[in-house]
């Protein structure tokens, strides 16, 4: 029985490979997509991580499938979007997830054309949907270290990221640093998401940030055991989901993150915050 | 320290959006440790002139000169502007009023804990510390925000409707608050609209109605007349108004 889960690991390579890449993703992409998800910002998640793809996709026509140009590619669009898009919303009357849906649909029609230009069709499912049992050296350093900076610069913008959620008019009283938190934060999602992207492409990459955040959110009133909760759930679907790829055969990314959203789905019947069993059945009220 | 010293000096200020004025030339001085309390109708630019001290507005015409740094300020916003869903403890909420101590990345020193405590005593929260802002009444969420404004430790405090929508045994427990920090020599301006507070508690009152009416003690600002004159100002609002060419003194 522990062999079902065990051996996979233990026999195949890539298969450890996939489960340390999932492991590092789960650790950047958990907290960003807690804060993500607090600052009302899930939308501007997906919608940024289709702003990465015409990048790659310039990256990948100009020197195919390397991972240098790819990841160069999709953090400058990714970037350009995030900070134009940033902007656009802080000083004219357009909202964010306005001028961010009108990005994404151009990018995503974009990329998928770029790539088409040169590549195959399996080049473009997989940039579309990554390549997770397929990391090399490189592309795990890569998603390391992008955890490894996110979770630092986290640390570091703590507070002022927590106070311009719950207080933006206080912390413009006390502090200058409103305005240049929010784009840091806005850098470390792209960040985030090209790594994700490397492995479950750019259809799939953000849901390894908001499947857990939003999974997390009932279990929770805490912002700092959210965050802990969300990178667990995210290692545990990057473990589900590779053991049901393999043992099902079914195509790894799409499994990891149907399994994050099967995390999500349990969460949001039974979780202890505002789960729907217990909003439906929440027992005889107290005496004060 | 002298009653004459000025905390905030305003030069013939004209505070706004886009180029219609909310607060128009307003001249004057608030006196270093006084107890101010803004007066107006619905409208009248009480709020745009706190932003203006606060500087998240800058005036569109004259200067406003304060005798601190604008970390010397503590401003009360009105209540609606915090997300109140956000995963936060009333302690960690009350602990950012440490801001200008710890800044954006300092620790929170064992002395400082102390001192939070303290706070959240002051207000009538011991208890609450680990409770989630989301479940805090109103009065309770005006508590909590009190307490913040103690640890800001501030020389100049500024409260925008503090007791709006707060009940009688809150809004009295607050007021004390407020007497004390009178009493400590800072000074406090408060937007208030219960004209019987005004009298009991504020030695001085800004009557504004876009124009300022009446500034000075608050018996003689009060005066039926000034009030008729300070509804009459707004209600003769001109949606085309021309350019203003009142001379800059």
């Amino acid at each position: 029985m522990l062999d079902l889960f065990y051996t996979p690991f233990s026999e195949f390579e890539f298969m450890r490979r996939a489960l340390v890449g999932v492991v590092a993703i789960a650790l950047g992409g958990g907290p960003v997509g807690v804060f993500l998800m607090l600052r009302r910002m899930s939308l501007t998640g997906d919608a940024m991580a289709h702003a990465i793809l015409p990048g790659a996709a310039v990256g990948y026509l100009l020197a195919g499938l390397s991972l240098p140009a790819m990841t160069v590619g999709g953090l400058f669009a990714g970037v350009i979007v995030a900070v134009a898009a940033g902007l656009v919303s802080r000083f004219t009357a357009l909202k964010e997830d306005a001028s961010l849906a009108a990005f994404y649909l151009l990018s995503l029609a974009l990329g998928v054309t770029i790539v088409s230009l040169r590549g195959s069709n399996v080049d473009l499912l997989h940039v579309l949907f990554g390549t997770v049992l397929a990391l090399d050296d490189n592309t795990l350093l890569l998603l390391a270290s992008i955890s490894t900076l996110t979770v630092l610069a986290l640390a570091v913008l703590y507070r002022p990221l927590v106070l311009e959620c719950v207080d933006p008019v206080f912390l413009r009283s006390v502090s200058r640093a409103g305005t240049p938190t929010h784009l840091i934060f806005l850098g470390l999602v792209v960040m985030n998401l090209v790594g994700g992207f490397h492995a479950l492409g750019t259809l799939l990459a953000v849901g390894m940030m908001m499947l857990p955040a939003a999974a997390s959110r009932f279990w929770t009133s805490d912002i700092t055991t959210m965050m802990i909760v969300s990178v667990a759930i995210g290692i545990l679907s990057g473990f589900s989901g590779l053991l049901l790829s393999f043992h099902a055969e079914l195509p790894a990314g799409p499994a990891i993150i149907l399994s994050a959203g099967a995390v999500y789905v349990m969460s949001l019947v039974v979780g202890r915050e505002g789960g729907l069993l217990w909003l439906a059945w929440p027992g005889k009220h107290l005496e004060a | 320290m002298s009653a004459q010293t000025s905390a905030i000096r305003f030069d013939e200020v004209t505070l706004g959006y886009g180029r219609r004025p909310a607060v128009h030339h307003l001249d004057g001085t608030i006196p270093a440790g006084s107890l101010t309390a803004v007066v107006g109708p619905n409208g009248a630019g009480k709020s745009t002139l706190l932003k203006g001290i606060v500087g998240t507005l800058k005036p569109l015409e004259g200067h406003i000169g304060l005798n601190a740094p604008s970390s010397g300020i503590a401003y009360l916003p009105q209540a609606a502007e915090i997300d109140r869903s956000f995963p936060l403890s009333v302690y960690d909420l009350v602990a950012m009023g440490l801001w200008s101590r710890s800044g954006l990345f300092g620790g929170i020193a064992r002395r400082d804990r102390t001192r939070v405590d303290e706070a959240l005593s002051a207000v009538g929260l011991t208890g609450f510390e680990r409770r989630p802002i989301s479940t805090l009444s109103g009065g309770q969420m005006q508590r909590a925000l009190f307490a913040r404004l103690l640890l800001q430790d501030a020389p100049v405090i500024l409260l925008d409707e503090p007791f709006t929508a707060i009940d009688a045994k809150t809004t009295a427990d607050l007021l004390d608050l407020v007497r004390r920090w009178h009493d400590e020599s800072r000074t406090v301006v408060a937007v208030l609209h219960d004209l019987d507070m005004v009298k009991r508690v504020f030695p001085h009152t800004l009557l504004i109605a876009r124009e300022p009416v009446a500034w000075g003690r608050t018996p003689e600002v009060l005066s039926p007349e000034n009030l008729l004159k300070a509804r009459r100002m707004v209600e003769a609002h001109d949606p085309h108004a021309d350019v203003c060419h009142r001379s800059v003194a």
